[in-house]
């Protein structure tokens, strides 16, 4: 059973339209890699900077925030699913 | 363009007016028609996770419970087609902050409460390549919900 990657609403379009990619990375990273290289048009939403994950982005493994984690260095295995969660922010 | 129930209308007045002079903010659920219209379902208050003293201009929806809302959207067999906040004492117009921190796809209904009244209501989708806001037509169709079910 792969690493599920799962992609919100927002950011679907630049994703063909698709809400999920199975991936077999071990890290956070490479499934994020791995996603971006099929996608090329999500890198530039993801991140800033080269490598540098966007403020508003949040990534969960499983239920966690990967920051509690061991950041994008976090290991996954078969069945883990790694979510992409926008930051929802504004005023005037 | 984007449609709703009156009652929907009533609820985010009714969250501005209630949290006023601080800033609301909610998930619309519902679903995506197709051509970048949307139909909302039901609105999913949600406590404004801002430190206090930002509180009156600003607003944040943390991803724990943007998950839980699309969770309880699923379940449902809805999405969440966007968000709704307010502006106190202030037009219904994005801010550069709003532009700064808003996503592509999602309508951003904003409310202007003037001295604890909700005023004007206006709907807003950001450009793809994120340079703008544009103005969404708002349709307001006449219908009821359950008050008990509003949590704010």
């Amino acid at each position: 059973m792969p690493v599920r990657i799962k992609i919100p609403t927002a950011l679907r379009q630049f994703a063909a339209d698709t809400s999920e990619l199975d991936s077999t990375a071990t890290t956070v990273s490479e499934a994020l890699a791995q996603l971006t290289d099929a996608h090329h048009e999500l890198r530039t939403q993801l991140y800033r900077n080269g490598n540098e994950l966007r403020n508003f982005i949040n990534v969960y493994l499983n239920d966690e925030d990967i920051r509690h984690l061991q950041g994008l260095d976090s290991a996954v295995k078969d069945g883990d699913v790694v979510t992409i969660v926008p930051s929802i922010a504004g005023g005037q | 363009m984007i449609n709703l129930l009156t009652e929907h209308v009533e609820a985010i007045h009714g969250h501005g007016e209630h949290d006023y002079p601080h800033e609301c903010c909610g998930l619309l659920l519902g679903k995506f028609l197709g051509d970048g219209d949307k139909s909302v379902s039901e609105i999913y208050p949600i406590s404004n996770a801002r430190e206090e003293e930002h509180k009156r201009n600003r607003f944040l929806i943390r991803p724990e419970e943007l998950l839980r809302g699309e969770r309880y959207a699923r379940e449902k067999e809805l999405e969440i087609v966007g968000f709704y906040h307010s502006h106190p004492d202030c037009e219904a117009k994005p801010s550069s902050y709003d532009l700064e921190h808003a996503w592509p796809t999602y309508s951003y209904i904003i409310v202007s409460v003037r001295e604890r009244f909700a005023a004007e209501m206006r709907s807003w989708e950001l450009e793809a390549d994120r340079s703008r806001f544009n103005q969404e037509e708002i349709l307001e169709l006449a219908g009821k919900i359950d008050p008990t079910e509003l949590l704010f």
